[in-house]
């Protein structure tokens, strides 16, 4: 076993467990706390994938910024503990019925179809499509306009986000 | 990852933890980008990542003010409880 494949095991395991983990906690703030430890692990992965522009946003965005956000609200809410899985009985058995659904599609999708065998690996052309020198002369010549909408559209988003907590609702 | 966040999303009644598992299955999509991009040495699937990235940080800011109004409106994060936008 090389090293690559020892840490890409131990991120996922990391990964699925912490999710799990997530949505099972009753206590929001401990949630979110493994929410963070997930997207940690997931931008380890990214690294082993060769993706380190990605990686780093991942942590900065989501790990730093998405979820210091998630934790001052539910410090500022502070939320009592709810039951968990305190629903009706019915909605509670479609809900995993559901899930279940979606499990067995993504399963199917995996391993049945089975892969199409025109694209193919490629390590030194993944290596360099990692790297910000690629991905930045991307995003500045070719996809120039939508990196403008993006930066409009986070602007609006600040405002929408003072207009609406500042308002008191009527 | 993505089928625990459509668990989370349709069994928790928290408000804001049905938002973080929203979160959680972004991620997941995001993950499969990234995997076939670095697969196929085709940087476009993370350039979307990183406009889903950006996207998400929109959402999550819209999402919580919006659950910060509603809480001062009605002390209550059980989304069953809020259900002034019903007929």
């Amino acid at each position: 076993m090389t090293l690559e494949l020892i840490l890409f095991i131990i991120f996922a395991l990391i990964c699925a467990v912490t999710s799990v983990l997530m949505i099972t906690r009753s206590n929001p703030i401990i949630s979110a706390l493994f929410l963070i430890l997930n997207f940690a692990a997931l931008a380890g992965i990214y690294l082993l994938l060769h993706a380190q522009f990605i990686a780093v946003a991942q942590v900065i965005v989501y790990a730093g910024a998405i979820m210091v956000l998630f934790l001052f609200v539910i410090m500022l809410l502070r939320p009592e503990k709810e039951k968990l899985l305190a629903i009706a009985p019915r909605l509670k058995i479609s809900a995993f019925v559901l899930a279940f659904i979606v499990l067995v599609q993504l399963v199917y999708m995996i391993f049945v179809s089975g892969s199409s065998g025109s694209v193919k690996a490629n390590a030194e052309m993944s290596i360099k499509a990692g790297t910000i020198e690629t991905i930045g002369t991307e995003l500045f010549s070719k996809y120039i306009l939508p990196v403008e909408a993006v930066g409009f559209l986070l602007l609006a988003a600040a405002i929408g986000a003072l207009v609406l907590a500042k308002k008191k609702f009527e | 990852m993505f089928v625990v966040g459509v668990a989370g999303v349709l069994t928790r009644r928290n408000a804001i933890i049905v938002f973080m598992s929203i979160e959680l299955m972004l991620n997941s999509a995001n993950l499969s980008l990234v995997t076939f991009s670095s697969f196929s040495g085709n940087p476009v699937g993370q350039l979307f990542v990183f406009f889903v990235m950006a996207v998400a940080a929109a959402e999550a800011a819209v999402g919580l003010a919006i659950i910060i109004a509603l809480f001062r409106n009605k002390p209550t994060l059980n989304i069953d409880e809020i259900n002034i936008l019903k007929w």
